[in-house]
Formats: structure tokens, C-alpha cells, sequence
């Protein structure tokens, strides 16, 4: 179903959403929220720019958008998959669980900010150019993947991982990371944990037709916490 | 100073006449307490090991332990008291924060035990509960600002979604982590039998309980451990937590050796693994950010639950309250100083936050001025010890009232203020199954219903007293209430009269 969201509003825009069996493409998007919270099982194509919260609690269904996107993106998102063909805002992937989502361009700040994992779900988040600071900020797990391929500097702003307790981080970068908090550890990734990686990756590159051999011509830097339990010796039994 | 010994807070006194050398107390006390010298055939004790929850005392077969607090004192000093002392010594030696458990113990005013309830005589009649009825029923969530009708002259029905509750009182968030899984299933199923509410607290909520949906309140806390779809539509209502009185302004570390088995499931974080809540929600820096958060949470279950927003009482409780009912929550929850909690650092635990009679009481007055009251329903929580409390919350303007610490007393809780130590005798705070297991939940449950089918009479009683058949008559109703040794400027928070006046 093709659906104009011109002049109708978030309310009323995500409730024709719901009420669509199938797939859904969307035009003429402003700035409508919270498109796709909670959807399970369709696809919701946007053209345009989508307002804050898209893909919110996302349980399954897939979002592609051919545009930029705004704040909190797959904030608490469960499963399913976002492809953003352009840029996205803060806190992108905010207490993500499960899931897969693909920024082409840049992110703003706490990007995957208190991601976590459990079991099998374990999210993934990639952008291709940069992002703000406080990436992977209080990362409980998950993987988030940093490419910078617009920028030959290093690609993460200040303070990435702080708080990071669970998780890794794999940052594309010519320049080592620099400082990271104390409980963070960063290294050039190994064959391992690239192969880990490598599906991920591949899945990126031919949703946005970028080559592999250039996303591999760079280091690629680790980033996992010392620690799960951060704070075990703050504390004072009193 | 190389001496860390403290001489204990408690003693623990043997009557040798009459223990028997059965060793129950032993199997019982998870600090290990108490001891059995096989050579001397006698049980022995470490008082610095008692935190003085009364266990032992209780299942003695021949009433043979007391505790009593020690006698051994610091030479006294008004200003510099032991507990401070101590606590200095203790941070000396670890570096640590210190950490407590369940609500403030310190000395500060009570007002509800400076309030009192009036009653009808001779010009009103009071109204006899146990022959006439009596309507204790409330429903939580916005009001319409008018009525609508139809073309056809009928009513529309713009109600938007609510809860109903037999009596104003629920059951406050709790989470399965901090208490025991018995803990959930007596409050589950004490709230399905009365026809009330339970929170699930931010641990997630267990398969097994997803069939007391009707009765659950499911809360999204910063951490949103096992927040999902399923989630936020198995369930009465969601309740977003910004605060809690018992700590307000910071967040939470369940950790790592609590994160086990049931508890790791439903909060879908691996074992072992701190939980960590971070102090403000990520995407919440402003009302309009938080009306976000109340939205994505309206879309997510098609505005078919009401959305509570739980705060802390702080300095500014009553402006807060006021953005916070123009962002589409449809209640608000006021948290106490005085409020339970599973772990707090001391320091903020006993010194952050106010009392909530002055917070319900401001709040109340604020929403009234501003004519936005209709838009939400306030539950008060907090330390709310009685019915008495809550017939005095719902004068001061409460639509309802929140029960934590007093629910997990009905449970065998005796306040020893330990839950951070996990290893909590009466089966309520602990994750141990050995000591979990103590609290079964077939009895627990009926102990909760017996408690609140206890205070629905005396409330009941009460209003009976006053002339007032209705709760909803109760409501807001301040001349119902007279302070004593209150001063002028703490009437006019409260908004009533001094006794006699």
C-alpha cells in the first residue's frame, strides 16, 4: 500500500500504518513520529524524513527510509531491521536488544547508547561515516561498527564507551582511538573477531552498494570493556 | 588505626535453660549467626554477623534468642553520633559509597502523624459501613475536559483509557531482581484477588505472571530491561520511571550476583552481568522529550493503556508535575523521601528529596490552580504505613496511593534494612533459592488480600465517621483534616487547619 503522510499527522499516519497487512510505503514524510513503533512483520519504506522515534520498540519489521532520519532511532528496539539511506540523529539505537540497523551516512551523539544483549538477540548497528561523541555510552552488548568512509580522521567523537560494561565496538579509523576511559580497551581486530563481523558487513555493503575491499582497506580497531561489573567496588555496605 | 573491630549494633541473647541445641536457628540465618560447637554441644553466636531481622527469634521452638540493641556506646557526643563515627571508620577503611537499603530512618517529621480525621457528630450523620454501602472504587487516568454528545442528543464516549481499582490502593514498583520471584507471584495474585494493581518494577516481567496482565502495571525504567512489545501490552498500564523517593536524581546497579537464572531471563541480560539503570533516561531532557517517551509508548499499544509517569518528590515537585501533565501522561506517581528501596547509597537514601504530604498536598493545590487537574490521576507513595495514611493522602488529593514497604512487611519483612546483601532471611529480597523458598507464595498472597481487606474496612469506617459514603467525596477534601503542632507556614502546603481552629 503507498500512503501520503501529508497533513495527517503522527496519529493518524502510524494508525493507517497498523492497519496495513502488508507492506507499506510511505511518501511526502515530515517529520511524523514514531512511525513503525512496536511492528512486527512488514515492510515500511519512507520516502522523506521521519521525526523522532522511528522504529521505536521495533519487533521484527523492516524500515527503510531514502532520506535522513531524526532523534532515536530503534530507541528500545527489539528485532527487525532499519536502513537509513542518508543521515540520523542522537541517540540512535538507544537500549537496543535485537536487530540490525544500517545508517549510510553520519550519526549524532550516544549512538547505541545502552545497547544490550541477551541470548541470541544481539544488535548490530553500522554507520558508515561518523559519529558524535558518547558512542556505545554505558554499552551492555550488541556490536556497533563505526566505518568513517567519508573522513580520513578518526571517525567517533569524545568520551565513546564510557560507562561500558558488556559489548564491543569496531571503529574503521587510519587514527588509533584516544581517550578512551579507563575501563575500555582498544586494539586492532583480529582475524576472529573480524569473521564475527564479516556477514554483518557484507549485508551492509550490498544494501548500499559500497565494496567490501574498501570498507577492508583501513584498520579496524576493538573496542571491548575490562569488566562486566564496573561498579562491584564502589560500594560500602553500610 | 589498624583496629577495624566495631563492637556489633545487636546482641543476640541465648536463654541456655531453654534452647534445646536443635540448630533451626543456624539452618535459618543466612549471615551465619549463629553456630554449633559440636565439642561443647552448644550453639554459640557472632553478634557482628546479626542484622537483627528477627528471624531466628521467630522460629525458635522454645522462645530462647532475643536481640537487643548493644549497651557498649562511644562516649556520647551530640553533635558526632556513633552511627556517623562508624560510618566515617567504614569509609576510611573501603573507599566505598555507602549503601543502605528500604526507606529514610532518620528523625525527620511525619506529618501524616500530625494530622488528624474528623468525624460526623450529631449535625451530620456518620453512615454505618457494615449496613450501608460504601464506594471505595476508583478509576486512574485522565479526565475529558467536557461532555460530548451526538447528533442524536446521546453521549459520546470520550473516556480515555483508565484503570479501575476496587480500593485506592496498588501495590508500587518492585522489581523481580531486587525481590524474589515469590514475592511477585503473593503480589500478583493478591492484586488479581482484590481487584487492584501491581508494578512490576524494571526487571521485566515473568512468563509465568503474564496472566495477571489485568492487574499488572508494567514499568519502563532507563535501564528498559525486558521492555518489548509483548511486554508493554501485557498489562493494565505502563509506568515510565523518571525517580524514586528513595533515591531520586540517580539510577540503579543491580548487580552482576543477582543477575541469575529467572532473573537474567526476564530482564534479558546475561548472567552474572551488572544491570545498570543510568541516572535519566537518554532520550528524556525536557517535558516535550518526555511526551516523546509517553507517546512512542501510546503508539506501541495503539492508546489503548493509560501511561503513568513516576517521579520523586523534589524541591520543585509541583511546577514538575504541572509539565508533566500537559505531555499526555495520563497519571502521575509521586514518590516520598520516606520510600523503600532495594539498595540506595546512604547519604542519598537519608538526605535527597521531601515528604509527601508536603508534595501530594502541592501538587494538588498546583494542578487545581492551573485548572488542569482532570488531566491526570495522582498516586501518592512513599511510606504510607496505614489506612489512616491513606484516607489522609486521598484528603490531601491523591486519587490513590502506592504500598511497598508496607506490602513486604504483610510478607514477613522486619526492616532490617540488609536487601543489598541478597541474602534476606525472610525469602522476600533474596535471589538464594534456600531462602527464597521460605516465603511461599500461597500464604503470602493470602497475607496481602488479608492487610488490604483490613484497611478497606477501616477506611471504610473512617469515611463512615465523616459522613462520607464515596471515596470519590474524600477526595481533595481537606477540611476532613486538622493539624497539630504544625506551624502556619506548613498548614498552608498542607492546606488545612490547625486542630480546634
Amino acid at each position: 500500500m503507498i500512503l501520503s503522510a501529508y497533513e495527517l499527522g503522527f496519529r493518524l499516519l502510524n494508525e493507517r500504518i497498523r492497519s496495513v497487512n502488508g507492506d507499506v510505503t510511505v511518501y511526502d514524510c515530515f517529520g511524523e513520529r514514531f512511525i513503525g513503533a512496536g511492528a512486527s512483520s512488514k515492510t515500511i519504506v519512507i520516502n522523506g524524513t521521519p521525526g523522532n522515534a522511528l522504529g521505536m520498540y521495533l519487533d521484527g519489521a523492516t524500515i527503510i527510509v531514502n532520506g535522513n532520519s531524526q532523534d532515536a532511532v530503534g530507541d528500545t528496539m527489539n528485532d527487525g531491521k532499519i536502513i537509513i539511506n542518508g543521515n540520523a540523529g542522537d541517540a540512535l539505537g538507544y537500549a537496543m536488544r535485537g536487530g540490525i540497523i544500517f545508517v549510510r551516512g553520519d550519526a549524532g551523539y550516544r549512538t547505541g547508547i545502552h545497547m544490550k544483549e541477551y541470548k541470541d538477540k544481539k544488535p548490530v548497528i553500522i554507520i558508515g561515516g561518523c559519529t558524535g561523541s558518547f558512542l556505545g555510552e554505558y554499552l551492555a552488548g550488541g556490536c556497533i561498527i563505526v566505518l568513517g568512509l567519508n573522513t580520513d580522521d578518526y571517525p567517533a567523537g569524545e568520551f565513546t564507551g564510557v560507562g561500558m560494561h558488556g559489548g564491543e565496538i569496531f571503529i574503521r579509523s587510519s587514527k588509533p582511538p584516544v581517550n578512551l576511559p579507563g575501563q575500555v580497551t582498544a586494539g586492532i581486530a583480529g582475524e576472529e573477531d573480524i569473521c564475527r563481523i564479516k556477514d554483518d558487513i557484507q549485508e551492509f555493503s550490498e544494501v548500499f552498494n559500497i565494496k567490501t575491499e574498501e570498507i577492508f582497506s583501513k584498520p579496524i580497531y576493538r573496542l571491548v570493556p575490562n569488566g562486566k561489573n564496573p561498579y562491584k567496588r564502589l560500594y560500602m555496605d553500610n | 588505626m589498624a583496629v577495624n573491630y566495631f563492637y556489633p549494633d545487636y546482641e543476640i541473647i541465648r536463654d541456655y535453660n531453654r534452647c534445646i541445641n536443635c540448630r533451626v536457628c543456624e539452618r535459618q540465618c543466612a549471615n551465619e549467626a549463629h553456630r554449633y560447637l559440636d565439642d561443647a554441644d552448644k550453639m554459640v553466636c557472632d553478634d557482628a554477623r546479626c542484622v537483627n531481622c528477627q528471624r531466628c527469634v521467630s522460629v525458635c521452638p522454645t522462645r530462647a534468642l532475643k536481640i537487643t540493641e548493644t549497651s557498649n556506646t562511644f562516649r556520647k557526643n551530640a553533635n558526632w553520633s556513633e552511627k556517623t563515627i562508624k560510618e566515617i571508620y567504614r569509609q576510611a577503611e573501603s573507599g566505598g559509597v555507602l549503601l543502605s537499603s528500604m526507606g529514610n530512618p532518620e528523625n525527620y517529621p511525619v506529618y501524616f502523624d500530625k494530622i488528624l480525621i474528623n468525624a460526623s457528630q450529631v449535625t451530620n450523620p456518620s453512615i454505618d459501613p457494615l449496613r450501608e454501602p460504601m464506594e471505595t472504587r476508583v478509576f486512574l487516568g485522565a479526565k475529558p475536559d467536557r461532555i460530548q454528545r451526538g447528533k442524536d442528543g446521546r453521549l459520546v464516549s470520550n473516556m480515555p483509557p483508565h484503570i479501575t481499582l476496587s480500593m485506592p490502593v496498588m501495590f508500587s514498583a518492585m522489581s523481580y531482581g531486587s525481590v524474589s520471584y515469590n514475592t511477585h507471584e503473593s503480589l500478583a495474585r493478591a492484586a488479581a484477588e482484590l481487584g487492584i494493581m501491581y508494578n512490576t518494577g524494571e526487571g521485566g516481567l515473568h512468563e509465568n505472571l503474564y496472566k495477571y496482565g489485568k492487574n499488572t502495571i508494567v514499568q519502563v525504567a532507563s535501564g528498559r530491561f525486558g521492555v518489548h512489545k509483548t511486554y508493554l501490552n501485557s498489562c493494565a498500564a505502563v509506568e515510565i520511571k523518571i525517580g524514586q523517593g528513595a533515591k531520586p536524581g540517580i539510577g540503579g546497579h543491580l548487580p552482576g550476583t543477582k543477575i541469575v537464572g529467572d532473573v537474567s531471563k526476564t530482564r534479558m541480560v546475561p548472567e552474572g552481568s551488572d544491570a545498570i539503570s543510568p541516572a535519566p533516561h537518554h532520550d528524556i531532557y525536557s517535558i516535550e522529550d518526555l511526551k516523546q517517551l509517553v507517546y512512542s509508548i501510546k503508539e506501541a499499544t495503539a492508546y489503548t493503556k493509560p501511561v503513568i509517569v513516576k517521579i520523586a518528590a523534589v524541591h520543585n515537585v509541583s511546577a514538575i508535575a504541572s509539565g508533566i501533565a500537559r505531555s499526555g501522561t495520563d497519571i502521575i506517581a509521586i514518590d516520598g523521601f520516606r520510600g523503600g528501596t532495594g539498595a540506595a547509597p546512604t547519604r542519598i537514601r537519608d538526605h535527597v528529596g521531601i515528604p509527601i504530604e508536603l508534595a501530594l498536598a502541592s501538587v494538588d493545590k498546583r494542578l487545581r490552580d492551573e485548572g488542569i487537574r482532570n488531566k491526570v490521576s495522582l498516586i501518592a507513595g512513599g511510606s504510607i504505613r496505614s489506612s489512616a495514611d491513606v484516607v489522609k493522602a486521598i484528603a490531601l488529593g491523591a486519587d490513590c496511593v502506592y504500598i511497598g514497604s508496607a506490602a513486604l512487611i504483610a510478607l514477613g519483612c522486619h526492616l532490617c534494612r540488609s536487601c543489598h546483601t541478597g541474602k534476606c532471611n525472610w525469602g522476600i529480597a533474596t535471589q538464594r533459592e534456600d531462602l527464597a523458598k521460605r516465603l511461599n507464595p500461597d500464604t503470602g498472597y493470602k497475607r496481602l488480600v488479608n492487610m488490604l481487606t483490613a484497611w478497606q474496612h477501616e477506611i471504610k469506617e473512617m469515611m463512615g465517621g465523616m459522613g462520607i459514603n464515596s471515596i470519590e467525596s474524600l477526595k481533595g477534601n481537606r477540611l476532613m483534616l486538622r493539624g497539630v503542632g504544625l506551624n502556619e507556614k506548613e498548614l498552608e502546603i498542607l492546606g488545612i487547619k490547625h486542630a480546634a481552629d
